[in-house]
């Protein structure tokens, strides 16, 4: 390639990148890059960083998790295990030992597991001091949830939601999950899960990403290739 | 593993009879007893001489000895008395802790070295308390509470490392300690034909949890002369609490803050002039109509000056504030007074660069995850002045069987000490991945064959028919796609089994509407009659 085609190439996307709020692709990596290396993104396990826009959990950001428990505490693990703290909001029924195995610091996970009529109080006060905050289903009133995603946003504290938000930058959906580990006539144990995940929501994560992920019972969570044949093409 | 801490124990025979005769000014010879529900539950040696013995009636103890001095039961006045001794024995030795009036155990290293061995301070602390206290005393030395225990009763002192070899010809009786609620468990182990201490540590520790559980096993490693219990901490003289009056009656969180700056300085004050620090601290407010109120907050580090204002302030806001109007006080505080409930040893306080790590010991702090502890800790207790102390936890994970049995639930601000139970062998256990789901209100399930009976478990284990569909709490029926089961899970012989009944559980796959497989974990009890529930669920 000679010197002259790259700058051919480079000059309307010189042009186009000086519009403001326009970027480039590498431009956007970097940025990504920068924000964890300084502690702007908060880190999650490799299987799951392709479904975030930031490649980890944006610090100050709302993210919704539909379907699955496991799947918010593989969201935790690497954070928790990394330094972070989280805690678990109006989670009553939240299986402790799942989060143990799926990787997560239990020493430090708080729970308060009934905040009852209090839960906006409560849940400012906590993201004044957590890194990752946990809300139940359940409590996601418009103006309660726009209160506190903006709370979250202010004092860069990650808030999830198990359940939808509304106005969640990122939404992660479980949708199909395969077991195995049963056998005939009640033989076997359930030994690991496959599930599609898919993420959507504004901005950067309003693509849509998808990938198929596999839980094992102990151990790191693992993307698996995505086989469009087998689930039929979505 | 390492050998629990060297214990000298000093016990006190007979205290309650003791402390009752010198309160009541009686002469030393004249014999004396104490009653509670018209039965003896403790009685002098002098007493003993006459015949009188533990758990006779009233009149049969003034029989045997007719100028018995009889007296009611007062923990209070046991208390209040022993701290005489309690105060004796720390002249002489630092770490004094109270097991129960009437036995005071001492970390036995620092003090033996300083007296020049044991035996010297043996002898140092027996005459010192017979002199300051004017009680008899007998004095034991082994490893570990529990043995230091047995060690006082027969006045003996056990040299290092020979403790399980003290314990084993001694009965099997002596695991049932008061207060230690283990009546049952020696019952069972004593029909089993395990007569001593010895025969029980001689078991193999995996087949003692197979079949007492967690009980079992503290009983075992206690035979065997390793684990203890942690002593009562010493509670503080009562005039360290401080009581404050207001006039006009506060009824405003600001003016609350205010005072609570200046009290949290006075009451840390008060306690650091007698060389302690408070960890709980209880709250107490009287208002203008008479009501009380009142909670207890606990915390891990001591509290500061300003760690006492920030939780009275935080205590009003909670009082004064909470949303529910019905529940708010009716009128201002009058009164208000601030207990401490528990205190530590001012030494505690230089622990500054260390913290409780999450993993229950000490580690150093290193700048960044203390500030982040610290933040996050800031924030919960927060949350328990809105909600109340039993609102916030941690969980530490616990050995057992059952994905709740495993998990033990920590108010935020206790202590998170791991049990060493967690890595013990549960044979049992259900394999992981584990249920990310557990209710901790089982819901009901209904579980119904193809032909639509509900399916049962047979006393052999197995099930009566394949299950085909289920349902929760009347919800739609599911079909069933695939199931793995039954398994008795968490069942031990011995005294949880006549209780709970017979709990067997099943793995079972559900279609959901999407395209998607639910697994859920169900449990059957065949109590009176037979239920399934629903435990958890693999979300």
């Amino acid at each position: 390639m000679t010197a002259e085609v790259v700058e051919a190439r480079a000059l309307p996307l010189a042009r186009l990148a000086a519009i403001p709020g326009v970027s480039t692709a590498s431009g956007v990596a970097s940025a990504a890059e920068h924000a964890r290396t300084t502690g702007r993104v908060l880190p999650v396990s490799p299987a799951l960083s392709g479904l975030l826009p930031a490649a980890g959990l944006r610090r100050g950001s709302t993210v919704s998790v539909l379907g699955s428990t496991s799947l918010m505490l593989t969201l935790l693990a690497a954070a928790t295990a990394g330094g972070a703290w989280a805690v678990a909001v109006g989670l009553p029924a939240l299986g402790v030992v799942a989060a143990a195995e799926l990787g997560v610091e239990v020493g430090r996970l708080a729970l308060v597991p009934r905040p009852g009529a209090e839960f906006p109080a409560v849940t400012a006060a906590l993201l004044d001091g957590f890194d990752l905050v946990v809300v139940g289903p359940g409590f996601a009133r418009p103006d309660i949830a726009r209160r506190l995603s903006a709370r979250a946003r202010n004092r860069g504290s990650v808030l999830l939601s198990l359940g939808p938000w509304p106005g969640a930058e990122v939404e992660l959906s479980c949708r199909r999950s395969r077991w195995t580990g049963f056998q005939d006539g009640g033989a076997g144990y359930l030994r690991a899960r496959e599930v599609e995940v898919r993420a959507g929501g504004r901005g950067a994560a309003a693509r849509g990403m998808s990938a198929l992920l596999r839980f094992p019972g102990e151990g790191e969570v693992e993307k698996i290739d995505f086989p469009a044949t087998r689930w039929g093409t979505a | 593993m390492n050998s629990p801490v060297r214990m000298l124990v000093l016990w006190c025979p007979d205290w309650p009879a003791v402390a009752a005769a010198a309160v009541a000014g009686e002469p030393v010879g004249r014999p004396a007893a104490v009653f509670s529900a018209n039965r003896v539950v403790a009685c002098t040696a002098v007493a003993r001489g006459y015949g009188v013995r533990r758990k006779m009636r009233r009149r049969e103890a003034q029989s045997c000895c007719p100028e018995l001095a009889v007296f009611g039961e007062d923990d209070g006045r046991d208390a209040r008395l022993f701290e005489s001794v309690a105060q004796a024995v720390e002249e002489l030795a630092v770490g004094v802790e109270v097991v129960r009036p009437g036995i005071v155990a001492v970390p036995v290293d620092g003090a033996a070295g300083y007296f020049g061995g044991e035996h010297g301070l043996l002898e140092r602390l027996v005459d010192e308390v017979s002199v300051a206290a004017g009680v008899e005393c007998q004095v034991g030395v082994a490893d570990g509470l529990f043995a230091a225990t047995l060690a006082a009763r027969r006045s003996t002192l056990v040299a290092p490392g020979e403790t399980a070899d003290f314990l084993a010809p001694l009965p099997i009786r002596e695991l049932d300690q008061p207060e230690a609620g283990r009546t049952e468990l020696v019952t069972l182990l004593r029909q089993l034909g395990l007569r001593t201490l010895g025969a029980f540590a001689a078991l193999d520790e995996s087949d003692v949890s197979a079949r007492f559980g967690m009980e079992g096993i503290l009983a075992h490693r206690l035979a065997r002369g390793r684990s203890e219990r942690p002593p009562l901490r010493r509670r503080p003289p009562p005039e360290l609490s401080l009581v404050k009056a207001f006039d006009p009656p506060i009824d405003r969180v600001d003016a609350a803050a205010f005072v609570a700056k200046g009290l949290g300085e006075r009451f840390h004050a008060d306690l650091a002039a007698h060389g302690l620090a408070c960890t709980r601290l209880g709250i107490y407010a009287t208002t203008e109509t008479g009501e009380q109120l009142g909670r207890v907050w606990r915390c891990a580090e001591p509290l500061t000056p300003l760690g006492v204002a920030d939780r009275v302030r935080w205590q009003f806001e909670g009082w004064l504030k909470v949303r529910d109007t019905s529940a708010r006080p009716r009128s201002g505080v009058v009164r208000l007074r601030l207990e401490p409930e528990e205190t530590v040893e001012g030494r505690s306080l230089q622990l500054g660069l260390w913290q409780a790590g999450a993993a229950g010991g000490l580690r150093p702090c290193t700048e960044d995850d203390g500030l982040a502890g610290e933040r996050a800790g800031r924030a919960l207790v927060r949350v328990q002045g809105l909600l109340g102390p039993e609102s916030v936890f941690t969980a530490v994970l616990d050995g057992g069987r059952d994905p709740d049995e495993r998990v033990r639930l920590v108010p935020w601000g206790d202590r998170r000490e791991k049990s060493l139970l967690a890595n013990a062998n549960w044979a049992g256990r259900l394999p992981s991945p584990s249920p990310a789901t557990v209710f901790t209100r089982p819901v009901p399930a209904e579980v119904l064959d193809e032909d639509g009976r509900a399916v049962e478990i047979t006393v052999r284990r197995r099930v009566t028919a394949a299950p085909f569909l289920v349902s929760f709490e009347g919800g739609e029926p599911r079909e069933v796609l695939s199931w793995a089961g039954p398994w008795l899970v968490g069942v031990r012989a011995g005294a949880g089994h006549a209780r709970s009944g017979t709990r067997i559980r099943l793995q079972v796959l559900l279609a959901d509407g999407n395209d998607a497989e639910e697994a859920v974990l169900l449990r059957f009890e065949r109590h009176k009659n037979p239920m399934w529930t629903l435990e958890g669920k693999y979300d």
